[in-house]
């Protein structure tokens, strides 16, 4: 492909540019540079439409994970009227993408092949891809399910309210007995309009927004975001913030994957793993509430820096506490694959086949159980992990026992880069305060969260406020991997698939 | 089999003392209750209201800070010139009374009231089920109303549990802002729930929408839609904080 012809916008992680560096293409010439870049093992890591200068016309950015050259490409195009040819059918992980723009901004993708809403509000332009009249309430889960039809399949609903302490979401379970055939989530009821929120900021409430995007994934939203802020006010953050930012962003990945771990666990039956790991995911959020005063690191990352310091006798603690979790959670992980009884429940359920998860373009522990070698840490590395570097943790079996058990090569890997950063934590301020944003510029930032990439972007307006704000959680890849997994499957088995994913209600609806 | 007997010796036995002995102990920087210092503060100085994400800090006659919409930043305490407001480890926040979560410059008197009526405590004092319902939450206040299942803190002692159907609830714990798309879903539940029943706000966003206060996609919390017998502030609360509002509701503290 020849970028220069093309001229396809080329950035690292973290970086922004000027909006007018990036050309215009054709629609169509747009829809041939985003599926060639799939084709030749690119992702799309987000897709999105912004208003532009002229009434009546929309414009279309995407942005391109280029994990081979750590690199990101930056393309748009400009939609003029109410509609597109869908590009689904050619590259199947925008499918959600093109739906979100036709919710946002009543733009239809022609030619979509499963064209229903995503988190069920109305439009922000007035315009309604669906032709729903104006003023009529949406409600949220009502629409075309996907249904089997036979004498003796029948359908199984779920939610938005489920049994547990967890987030609603709607689940259709077209089953022939015990065997489901086909699973379609339909989420939304979590929406409480974040990005509409954004445009104009930033202002006192965005990096709370972005503090709970994902309550359980603050580290890595907050950080997303403040790069994105760091970017657009060319602010340098120092070796220490970045260091700091470094070990709470893996304390966040242990406490959730421990707590993940033990959930698998009492989804199988298998109580002592479940009692150790609900307790030591605790240990860690402690942790991480050591560091900044609280358990999920609200206040711990700002633009420009962090907000709390290490000093040596917290580094003392820390150290402390890091090993006697290591202990308590490796007796406890380790006692699941020494239990062929619950190893028997993990192994072959829930299977998703590593061409699946590279057609629906996943990410985070979810892909690399299946085989799949994407982590942003490694391939677009930003912060503190340009200069150590973590190994990528795959496994090839895709099923429960795969994603759960690179959870655990995780929580290693990050104990173990937490204790070497400890000790060499550089010296220097925390802050460098971030000044106003330039204006008509572009910035992409992307994190390895605890579920995998989260991908901000932000552009500004001629005033330098936010012009459009996109947010992509790890979830909005990976929830169609889940309905994936579930096919041919006992639906008994759907709470352990479940966990084993863990994917996000509130990051998915925003 | 001997490798689950062995692990259950090492990890040993972990649950907590409290409340017949001291609390676990909380981070030297915890944010709990705010302060407001009458000496040091301003009339007519609005910096602290200015910079409030949750719009929490109403400045009149004096400064007043509304627990149940702050978000407990510090923002409003860096701002102050005079360093008059300041966040105390004081994690005993919860209270019957929306207005008892009002904070006022001086001295906290006493722990507002929590406690339920006699009625209701009679019924519920010893065996409290509740359901769930996340509206919107981000999932931290979620997760930590969960870890009071675990064996640190060890709920069931109390008798109180998380059930899976309303109808075997005494009440409802809601969480988030309530989202209009969850709307419906929570009436629902609410409604299935046997009388007399129970609600119970925890975190910014059930009391009064947290940071997406005033969006058009979400209610503002749980008061605009069933009448809340106790709110639990803080985003998130620590899950000492929950279980302290849970305890003093049943009298058990």
């Amino acid at each position: 492909m020849n970028h220069e012809k093309l001229r396809m916008v080329t950035l690292v992680n973290g970086q922004s540019v000027e909006l007018d560096a990036i050309a215009l293409l054709a629609p169509d010439a747009f829809q041939t540079v985003v599926a060639d870049a799939v084709d030749v093992g690119q992702r799309v890591a987000s897709l999105f439409a912004a208003p532009a200068r002229q009434r009546g016309v929309t414009q279309l950015f995407a942005v391109l994970v280029n994990t081979q050259l750590s690199r990101l490409h930056i393309v748009r195009t400009e939609i003029h009227g109410g509609q597109y040819p869908s590009l689904t059918n050619r590259c199947p992980q925008v499918h959600l993408f093109e739906r979100e723009i036709a919710e946002q901004y009543g733009i239809k993708p022609v030619g979509h092949p499963w064209f229903k809403p995503v988190r069920y509000h109305e439009s922000w332009t007035g315009r309604d891809a669906w032709d729903r009249p104006a003023g009529e309430p949406i409600l949220p889960g009502v629409c075309d399910f996907y249904r089997v039809e036979g004498d003796e399949v029948h359908e199984v609903a779920v939610g938005p309210v489920h049994a547990g302490i967890i987030e609603p979401g709607h689940f259709r379970f077209q089953c022939h007995g015990e065997l489901v055939f086909h699973l379609e989530i339909a989420l939304g009821f979590q929406h409480r309009g974040v990005e509409g929120a954004l445009i104009g900021g930033p202002d006192a409430r965005s990096i709370h927004y972005a503090e709970t995007l994902a309550g359980d994934t603050t580290i890595a939203h907050t950080t997303a975001y403040c790069r994105v802020i760091e970017a657009l006010s060319k602010c340098r953050k120092t070796a220490r913030a970045q260091t700091l930012r470094g070990i709470a962003l893996e304390l966040e990945r242990m406490a959730n994957h421990v707590g993940d771990l033990g959930a698998l666990a009492g989804d199988i039956g298998f109580l002592p793993t479940m009692s150790y790991c609900g307790r030591i995911r605790g240990d860690f959020l402690n942790m991480t509430a050591l560091l900044c005063g609280n358990r999920f690191g609200r206040g711990m990352v700002c633009p420009g820096g962090v907000g709390f310091d290490m000093d040596d006798a917290r580094v003392e603690k820390l150290l402390r506490q890091l090993d006697a979790a290591e202990k308590d959670a490796t007796v406890a992980i380790e006692l699941l694959w020494d239990t062929p009884s619950a190893m028997a429940r993990f192994e072959n359920i829930g299977r998703l086949p590593k061409q699946v998860a590279l057609d629906l373009g996943m990410v985070g522990p979810a892909a690399r159980a299946a085989g799949v070698e994407v982590d942003t840490r490694n391939d677009q590395p930003s912060g503190v992990f340009r200069f150590t570097h973590i190994p990528v943790s795959t496994y090839d079996t895709g099923d429960v026992f795969g994603r759960a058990y690179v959870r655990w090569l995780e929580i290693q890997h990050s104990i173990q880069f937490i204790r070497e950063q400890l000790h060499t934590i550089p010296s220097g301020d925390i802050l460098n305060r971030a000044g106003s944003l330039l204006p008509n510029r572009i910035a992409v930032s992307l994190d390895e969260g605890w579920r995998g990439e989260v991908c901000h972007v932000a552009i500004t307006d001629d005033d330098g406020r936010f012009m459009r704000y996109k947010v992509v959680d790890p979830s909005f890849h990976n929830w169609p991997g889940l309905a994936y997994a579930l096919r041919n499957q006992q639906i008994s088995d759907f709470p352990l698939c479940n966990k084993s994913f863990n994917l996000s209600y509130c990051g998915h609806d925003l | 089999m001997l490798n689950v007997i062995v692990s259950r010796l090492k990890q040993g036995h972990r649950t907590m003392v409290y409340p017949s002995g001291p609390a676990p102990e909380l981070p030297d920087r915890f944010r709990g209750r705010p302060s407001i210092d009458p000496e040091k503060c301003l009339t007519g100085c609005r910096l602290c209201s200015d910079v409030c994400p949750g719009k929490a800090i109403v400045v009149a006659d004096m400064v007043r800070i509304d627990m149940g919409r702050c978000l407990f930043c510090t923002e409003c305490s860096t701002a102050c010139p005079q360093q008059a407001i300041s966040f105390t480890n004081e994690y005993r926040l919860a209270a019957r009374n929306r207005q008892d979560l009002i904070v006022v410059p001086g001295k906290q008197e006493a722990l507002p009231a929590a406690r339920l009526d006699d009625r209701l405590l009679g019924m519920f004092g010893k065996s409290l089920k509740l359901r769930q319902v996340s509206a919107a939450g981000c999932n931290a206040c979620e997760a930590d109303t969960n870890v009071l299942g675990t064996i640190g803190w060890d709920l069931s002692r109390f008798g109180i549990q998380f059930v899976a159907s309303p109808r075997h609830a005494d009440g409802v714990l809601i969480t988030g802002p309530v989202s209009r798309n969850m709307r419906l879903g929570l009436e629902k539940t609410f409604l299935a729930v046997p009388e007399p029943k129970i609600v119970i706000a925890v975190g910014a966003c059930a009391i009064a929408g947290g940071p997406y206060a005033d969006h058009a996609e979400v209610e503002n919390g749980a008061d605009n839609i069933v009448r809340v017998n106790l709110y639990v502030p803080g985003c998130p609360p620590h899950p000492l904080t929950i279980l302290d509002g849970l305890l003093r509701l049943l009298n058990r503290i």
